[in-house]
């Protein structure tokens, strides 16, 4: 049984072997047109034409975002992301969303390290609505601005954490380990979402501050996709974004040099969970830097589906672990790589880490073969199609790549980041990247705190 | 901590089961949260966009911008065909990118679970990725790596589903691993193993979070064990246990036959030339007599009772209220759709208006009627500041009286115009479309459906709105769950005097002394 079960399998993988060359050509990523303009007081705009349905998205972002912020305020670009939704000049409390609902738009915003980005999505001829209350909230958010929009969405913002973070079970992995990665006045070492003393603690004059120095049309960029007459959306631009002041001279952003960590750190953090968690984290690098693909690459070859080395080890194999995961995380500035493995019931966090530390030297020893690698580049691949699909997503990726990169044109690049890296690379990044020292967290249920991991595990 | 592609509305989505899809895990915060709501679905043509060239001159912001006319809708072209053996294709072209989406409904799921065997239709989802009869479980993750293929399968109350969303430059090859998955599972006895003991740590891990539990216990409560609703799809500990192989194989066997099943298919293909393939795919598979589902008649609630559930220490409340609703058959249907946009299904909805947007009690506060087969649930749901728990179901019963009364005509035209509006979003890429084809099946609901849906959105009046919530939203006759830090929130609780409170543990049962 097992030996004729193994011989189909040699035969399928044969057949597609032949077919790989066929593959590559087929699915190459189409280019997406554009068209870049600057208004004359800074504001860049980004067009992209796609008449499949009759929808048109916005995507507006503001080179602002929690590693912009100052010490005793974090979370604050997140909140007046919140804020910004409150209503401006024009735009009485709740308008904003009732006149975009009642004209079948969906909108939203989110904030990162590096930047804010707010959409809305809707049917074309709802276009000039989102751009007049988006240019409205750009130009004229400050004269109704009160203590009572502030609270208010402070309370919201809280919740947020408390939903997100606080009553979620190993909700404060990522700040916990934040916060031992980075020197304490690094723009990464704090959370996005922010603390709950600091967010009590933003005043009505952090807002206007905030706003004056970073909301202003040199600081963000528009991207409109999908079905709209090129001409009147110029028109419709320029009517409402040009006379739009430009804002002073934005500060200086800090520019951290790199980290080194001389020896792993270990650290325990009790949760109320009723199985632990090991966080393995390395300093990598930032996004777009030249090995950050070949990191993504790594990611999947150790645990981005069954066959993955972790998870065919540890979960599929032995069924020690319940859960692995393992991601490049990266940003403007600089990058980490995670490894996460829940232990099943019964396991130790130590042991673990040991496997873990056993796959990692494995890769960096004996690198990758042929078949890992295409089976990551082929899904990597396939996944690049899937975020073309829909005008919100493509104006949120053209915005992106125009922040990152400084130009949208880019999709076909970064798919080719992907199609270059071989077996080599990964073998190197992972001894580059994962053979340095690393921040082990060991999340403990409540009263447990001798499962951490305090060395190389078992 | 940057690539939030594919952020749905409000919510970070941060998947562990993939490492590349970047997910902005530490980093992501959002301004709002999705309203949940049914959305049914036509697809629509390029319009010409209104070309009123502004003027430059003058502007005068204090007015919005008059819009051009909405662009007109058309319905997709669907075309429905039935093999000899009973299967259904219903095919749907869209050539924007070169995927194509395949969803093989097989219209029973969790109804159809044996009662003390919760979890069955889940589990045997799950078991089809593990092995065909020439196929291992890793042989199938293999090769769809391989071609950049995804292979789902899941289970819902109605139906069971096997789905393929790939490149269609490898569509043969992808199709060949999608049948056999479908078709030939090998039901291999250590993958069952294994999978029953993650499913085991699974259901344990569900103590950690709130919500999960305030969900289970509302089910349970609503509808009992002898219903079931009041089952949890993905079993329980003990029903988890009592599954054997055989109990799979025979769900499989009743139920996965070519004539209760339809194959959904959406994308970059040809309807004839698609046709013939699933044709020699799926042409052999054979026919049987499938057995009916029987549900019992719930029982509504006869008075509002308030089930606690201590989690101590809970920074935050989880707050389920609501009653036994209606099946998807139901006339109310459009009446019913229009009034809980108003009170629960969007972000400006009165729940949310008011418990986040006026009083920041929490990160959004909805409602819904969840319309099966038979008669699903409506809840009113949020997750509130433990401090305020007592408040917020104040907000909340306040709510769910006030809809009761005539909603004023503005709001009820807002509520319409987002419904009917709203559509073409619904209808972007193709598993937009393959989903929103799945209640048409599901449901039989008529082939002109969405011919008539902007029409029938624009017939409910404000009567028609207030007849329903008084059908169906009583609030003297709800069942409340909340999962909270019960020393710190008892007492308001029963200040509030909504009704009874009672004790019940993780799962919902009366507590045990």
């Amino acid at each position: 049984m097992k030996k004729s079960l193994s011989i189909a399998t040699r035969c399928i993988a044969g057949l597609f072997m032949l077919a790989v060359p066929a593959l590559a050509a087929a699915q190459s990523v189409p280019k997406l047109a554009v068209e870049k303009y600057t208004l004359p007081n800074g504001l860049e705009v980004i067009l992209h034409e796609d008449r499949s349905v009759p929808m048109v998205a916005v995507n507006t972002f503001y080179k602002v975002g929690s590693a912009d912020e100052l010490p005793g305020r974090t979370g604050f670009a997140h909140l007046f992301e919140h804020i910004m939704f409150m209503g401006s000049q024009n735009v009485a409390v709740g308008a904003f969303d009732q006149m975009l609902e009642a004209a079948g738009a969906q909108n939203n915003g989110s904030t990162t390290e590096d930047r804010t980005d707010y959409n809305e999505e809707m049917p074309s001829n709802a276009l000039p609505l989102a751009l007049w209350l988006d240019a409205d909230r750009m130009g004229f958010l400050l004269p109704t601005m009160d203590m009572q929009k502030l609270d208010l969405q402070r309370d919201v913002v809280k919740n947020e954490r408390r939903q997100g973070v606080d009553n979620v079970p190993y909700g404060r992995a990522f700040e916990v380990v934040g916060a031992a990665m980075y020197p304490k006045d690094h723009p990464y070492s704090w959370p996005v979402i922010g603390s709950m003393a600091d967010l009590s603690a933003a005043t009505l004059e952090d807002v206007k501050q905030f706003f004056r120095t970073y909301y202003a049309p040199n600081n963000a960029s528009i991207t409109i996709a999908g079905d709209f007459n090129r001409d009147s959306t110029k028109a419709w631009v320029e009517r409402y974004y040009g006379d739009i002041p430009r804002g002073p001279a934005l500060p200086e952003r800090p520019a951290p040099s790199a980290i080194t960590m001389a020896s792993d750190t270990f650290l325990v953090l009790e949760d109320r969970v009723q199985l632990p968690r090991l966080y393995n984290t390395w300093h990598s690098v930032k996004y777009f830097h030249e090995d950050d693909g070949t990191l993504d690459i790594l990611a999947y070859v150790l645990a981005g589906d069954k066959n993955s080395r972790l998870y065919k080890r540890l979960v599929y194999d032995m069924q020690v672990a319940q859960d692995v995961s393992a991601f490049q995380n990266s940003g403007r500035l600089v990058g980490q790589f995670w490894v996460i493995v829940t232990p099943k019931p019964g396991q130790s966090p130590a042991r673990m880490a040991k496997l873990v530390n056993e796959e990692v030297q494995r890769v960096i020893n004996d690198g990758i073969t042929a078949r890992e690698l295409t089976r990551a580049q082929n899904t990597v691949r396939a996944r690049f199609l899937d975020r073309l699909a829909g005008v919100r997503n493509k104006a949120a990726l053209l915005n992106t790549y125009n922040y990152f990169v400084g130009t949208p044109e880019y999709v076909q690049k970064d798919a080719a980041r992907y199609d270059r890296v071989t077996a080599e690379d990964v073998k190197r990044v992972a001894s580059s990247y994962l053979g340095k020292k690393k921040v082990v967290l060991t999340i403990v249920p409540t009263g447990k705190p001798d499962l951490m991991v305090k060395g190389g595990g078992e | 901590m940057t690539r939030d592609w594919g952020m749905a509305r409000g919510e970070s989505h941060c998947s562990v089961r993939s490492a590349l899809v970047l997910c902005a895990l530490v980093s992501l915060g959002c301004a709002r949260r999705p309203a949940a709501e049914e959305m049914p679905t036509p697809v629509m043509q390029p319009a010409t966009v209104p070309t009123d060239t502004p003027k430059v001159a003058s502007l005068d912001r204090s007015k919005p911008p008059t819009l051009g006319d909405p662009p007109d809708l058309t319905l997709p072209v669907m075309s429905r065909t039935t093999l000899p053996n009973g299967l259904e294709l219903v095919i749907v072209e869209q050539h924007e990118l070169p995927v194509a989406d395949f969803i093989l409904l097989v219209q029973t799921g969790g109804e159809g679970d044996p009662a003390r065997k919760a979890g069955v239709a889940s589990l045997t989802a799950a078991m089809l990725q593990e092995g065909t009869t020439s196929r291992t479980s890793l042989d199938i993750a293999d090769q769809e790596a391989y071609l950049g293929a995804s292979i789902q399968t899941g289970s819902g109350w109605d139906a069971t589903n096997v789905s393929l969303h790939t490149p269609t430059a490898q569509l043969d090859s992808a199709l060949a691993l999608f049948a056999d998955v479908a078709l030939r599972p090998s039901w291999t006895a250590k993958e069952l193993a294994r999978l029953r003991d993650e499913r085991m740590t699974s259901l344990m891990q569900i103590r950690d979070r709130a919500p999960a539990i305030a969900d289970r216990a509302y089910a349970s409560i609503l509808y009992g064990g002898d219903h079931p609703y009041g089952r949890p799809l993905t079993g329980t500990e003990a029903s988890t246990k009592a599954i054997q192989r055989a109990d799979l194989q025979r769900f499989y066997g009743s139920y996965f036959r070519p004539n209760n099943a339809t194959m959904i298919i959406v994308g970059d293909v040809s309807a004839a030339d698609i046709t013939q393939r699933i044709g020699e795919l799926f042409g052999k598979w054979s026919p049987g007599k499938v057995p009916n589902v029987e549900f019992r008649e719930p029982r509504l609630p006869a008075v509002t009772t308030v089930y606690l559930i201590d989690k101590p220490g809970a920074p935050q409340s989880s707050v389920r209220i609501g009653t036994v609703g209606v099946p998807r058959s139901t006339e109310d249907y459009f009446a019913l759709l229009v009034m809980n946009t108003v009170l629960g299904g969007s972000f400006t909805s009165r729940l949310n208006a008011n418990l986040r947007e006026t009083k920041g009690y929490t990160y959004g506060a909805n409602s819904r009627f969840d319309m099966r087969r038979a008669a699903g649930p409506f809840t009113a749901r949020a997750e509130v500041t433990g401090g305020k728990t007592d408040s917020s179901l104040f907000e909340f019963m306040k709510e769910l009286r006030a809809i009761r009364d005539t909603v004023p005509s503005p709001e009820l035209e807002k509520a319409k115009r987002y419904l009917q509006l709203g559509l073409p979003a619904r209808f972007e890429t193709t598993g937009d479309i393959a989903s929103q084809i799945i209640p048409i099946v599901l449901y039989d609901l008529p082939t002109d459906y969405f011919n008539t849906y902007v029409r029938r959105i624009e017939d409910v009046t404000q009567a028609d709105i207030q007849r329903v919530a008084n059908k169906y939203v009583d609030p003297a006759r709800m069942s409340i769950v909340i999962v909270g830090d019960r020393k710190s929130i008892e007492p308001g609780l029963k200040g509030l005097g909504v009704g009874d409170i009672v004790i019940r543990d993780l799962s919902g049962q009366p507590v045990r002394p």
